[in-house]
């Protein structure tokens, strides 16, 4: 697993320092008129949005060789980090550029985060703004929300999304739908993020996918990170965005090393990332199901495939250009998730994708997603609740036929 | 006097007769008192204070606020009671929690507080609304989901707000505001400005989990929150002895200090609120109990005599109502006369009766509107309706 993640990584530092600002303008030119959502204008001031666009190399080459190649081609340099200190440095920089930014959660403080994303912020920022609060999700999350009513930006972290469970309420009625229900004299800029996913042997309360529940709520965004690239774009985009945002990480990613640039970047909350461009077949997939698919990916090429890998990255709204594009050029989808089957983000992807675009597909939409059961403590039996390799490579395989 | 000011401007045209008429008054009866001079009087009852020295019970105040305090009343009973009579005649439909019998807290805590300080509270809101700069026209016309409402007829009965005078709902459920309240005290903390939040929520909301838990964080951060919890007896249907071990919801901080009140006593409700400003915002969180009573039942689907007599209610009707109360110190003072009352209460009712027909003209909401507002900026998001092709918006 490691060295897969190193692989992964150094790819994806190579995809990351190769894409150009491109400007959105120049995207739209290519939107083709039929069933495709137009695209919004999003606003850029002084803000560099950096799109990942897909590299041209093939996956397979040595990972060595695409390291020494991408050395090269960078432009300032960067900086290797760890994906939570990704999150740190993206919630640090938005913290200092704005006063009213603060962090209300369990052990943020003195502790530091009970995976180290806000350590030291407590020291930097003082008690007030890196706030330590009791076990009470309910009427902490509660209390960021009435706090953002009054013009602060608090980024609310549970400590496992599981525990998100007990604010709902809050989430739901106060945080999704205030702004709609006040006649929009109240917004609430918070950001909601914390770990959730299927964890190593965590068992069945704390390997929790909340994307589901929370995806029907009116009035919040969902975007759900990867990359320690994507993850610092996020939080940015996240944190200055006027709307709720829920961000949604993985526990089994906070160790994920890659090269992210210097300079400033703020990703959008709405795109989906082109992991792997290719010609076959789209695979669809988000968080921790996109190491697993590039996996299959490797098996798929040395079979003669040529998987399109996309990370949607952004749950709610889905990416529909960039999906629709990629179906146009392959007619085939897969989505591969981690969300339970019934009612997970991938059965609404399903039906997004089947209204929209239903005359490009040459094949059923095919979604391969954890199983519904609680998550088994055993590990044997938690392996095969989520989606393995194995079988991404035979769904592609009973895809193309 | 500010509490004039800022009432609906069509009542300004109302007030200057009853100002002349009132020196008229006093000349008459040679009382040695001018219109601005103060008046001490005494609250019905004295404060009960759990760790904390209750304040004074004489309250000081002056003819002007007196009147103000009855007219502001008259007013709000009034509405209420219209709003009655419009949900059976079915212009308004779903909710309507009805405030009559506790206008004296909303009037009490406005007149000790100012514009900057924050006020929430739950879905009985419609009176709250109007002392904090509503207008009636925005009340009923957002009553019937009308686009003049003050939340554009989106919100509803229990969706009230009025941002710029610190109005902060209206919420539908119950107990779901008081962290939400905390929260603002902590925004108001963070920014260091010298405003309090009065959180108010009732008796029934008063064993909810998250209330316990936003005052342990407010004791904890020393958050300049003032939580009040309006005692009418009863929760929805059930009185509360029977949903609650301890009835004392003053004592229920048990390390935060408390204060009980007599609710249908403006002055009363002036002076804790005044008094629980300063201390929280030296000392920290406090609670208000409002022993207060709601003639209506608990919103108009409930009629409110299946558990409760009518004798109950007939006879705090009698005792204890707050208007009657002002209109007794009017008269014992010789502030105004009876005709003089009177007139008042017909004027109101004109009043109540004009900004309903106002509001009636105004019409529903553009079908447009259903997809404003659901984000601040929409981003280029879809929204489908029912067949998927014919309705079909970009959200703004």
């Amino acid at each position: 697993m490691a060295a897969v993640s190193q692989a992964i990584a150094a790819t994806v530092a190579l995809s990351s320092s190769n894409s150009s600002t491109t400007s959105f303008e120049s995207k739209r030119s290519r939107f083709l008129p039929i069933k495709s959502i137009p695209f919004s204008e999003s606003k850029k001031g002084k803000i560099v949005a950096c799109r990942s666009n897909g590299n041209n190399s093939s996956f397979g080459s040595n990972p060595r060789e695409k390291a020494a190649a991408s050395t090269e081609t960078k432009s300032g340099g960067g900086h290797e980090l760890l994906l939570f200190e990704a999150l740190r440095e993206g919630l640090e920089e938005e913290m200092d550029r704005d006063p009213r930014v603060c962090v209300v959660g369990e052990d943020v403080g003195h502790y530091g985060g009970s995976y180290k994303v806000t350590k030291d912020l407590a020291n930097k920022f003082g008690d007030l703004r890196v706030l330590d609060t009791p076990i009470a999700e309910n009427s902490f999350t509660g209390m960021a929300i009435g706090a953002a009513m009054t013009g602060l930006r608090p980024v609310i972290e549970g400590m496992n999304m599981g525990f998100l469970l007990l604010a709902f309420n809050q989430i739901s009625n106060n945080c999704g739908m205030l702004h709609y229900t006040s006649g929009g004299q109240f917004t609430i800029p918070v950001v909601i993020r914390g770990p959730g996913g299927v964890g190593r042997n965590l068992g069945a309360e704390h390997s929790q996918r909340l994307e589901s529940y929370f995806q029907s709520i009116p009035g919040i965004q969902m975007v759900a990170c990867s990359t320690p690239y994507n993850a610092k774009g996020l939080m940015k985009a996240a944190i200055r965005s006027e709307n709720p945002v829920i961000l949604f990480e993985h526990v089994l990613l906070y160790n994920l090393k890659e090269t992210i640039p210097d300079e400033e970047y703020v990703l959008s909350l709405e795109e989906a990332e082109m992991v792997r461009p290719g010609e076959h077949i789209t695979i669809l997939t988000y968080s921790r199901m996109r190491y697993h698919v590039m996996q299959a990916a490797k098996t798929l090429v040395n079979k003669g495939y040529d998987p399109e890998v996309i990370d949607i990255r952004s749950l709610k709204p889905f990416d529909l250009y960039t999906i629709g594009n990629s179906i146009k050029k392959t007619h085939r989808v897969l989505i591969v998730e981690e969300c339970m089957r019934t009612g997970g983000i991938g059965a609404s992807l399903t039906a997004a994708i089947n209204e929209n675009f239903n005359d490009y597909l040459d094949a059923p939409v095919k979604c391969l997603s954890s199983q519904d059961v609680p998550t088994p403590y055993a590990g044997t039996l938690e392996e095969w609740t989520v989606v393995q390799p194995a079988q991404i490579v035979t769904a592609v395989e009973q895809l193309c036929q | 006097m500010s509490l004039i000011k800022q009432i609906a401007s069509s009542r300004s045209s109302l007030l200057k007769p009853f100002i002349t008429s009132t020196n008229l008054v006093r000349r008459s009866f040679s009382s040695d008192s001018s219109s601005e001079s103060a008046l001490s009087i005494e609250t019905s009852i004295p404060f009960i204070g759990h760790r904390i020295d209750p304040p004074s019970r004489t309250v000081e105040t002056t003819p002007n606020e007196l009147m103000d305090f009855f007219k502001t009343m008259v007013l709000m009973r009034r509405m209420e009671i219209a709003a009655d009579s419009l949900y059976k005649a079915k212009l308004i439909r779903g909710f309507c929690h009805l405030y009559d019998g506790q206008e004296a807290v909303a009037i009490g805590m406005e007149a000790a507080i100012t514009k900057k300080d924050a006020i929430i509270t739950a879905y009985r809101d419609h009176c709250i609304f109007l002392g904090r700069g509503g207008t009636l026209v925005e009340a009923f016309a957002e009553l019937m989901g009308r686009r003049d409402g003050c939340s554009k007829g989106k919100g509803g009965s229990m969706h009230f707000y009025k941002k710029d005078s610190g109005f902060f709902g209206g919420h539908g459920i119950v107990g779901a505001q008081v962290p939400l309240g905390c929260g603002i005290a902590f925004g108001q903390k963070y920014s260091k400005d010298g405003s309090v939040t009065f959180t108010l929520y009732g008796d029934g909301a008063a064993n909810q989990g998250q209330l316990f838990e936003a005052l342990n964080m407010s004791a904890l951060l020393d958050l300049p929150v003032i939580l009040v919890c309006e005692n009418n007896h009863y929760g929805m249907g059930t009185a509360e002895w029977r949903a609650a071990k301890s009835p004392a919801y003053y004592k229920r901080g048990d390390y935060v200090p408390g204060l009980k009140v007599d609710g249908m006593d403006a002055l009363a409700v002036k002076q804790a609120c005044k008094f629980a400003k300063e201390y929280v915002l030296k000392n920290g969180p406090i609670i208000l109990e409002m022993d207060t009573y709601r003639y209506h039942g608990h919103s108009m689907s409930d009629p409110g005599s299946t558990y409760r007599t009518r004798d109950e209610i007939s006879g705090v009707r009698q005792e204890r109502d707050p208007i009657e109360r002002i209109r007794k110190l009017l008269l014992a003072h010789e502030l105004s006369t009876e005709k003089d009352l009177k007139d008042i209460e017909k004027s109101a009712r004109k009043e109540v009766d004009e900004a309903i027909a106002k509001a009636k003209e105004s019409p529903m909401p553009d079908p447009s509107e259903l997809f404003t507002n659901v984000y601040v900026k929409g981003y280029g998001v879809e929204s489908f309706g029912a067949d998927r092709k014919e309705l079909r918006a970009v959200l703004p």
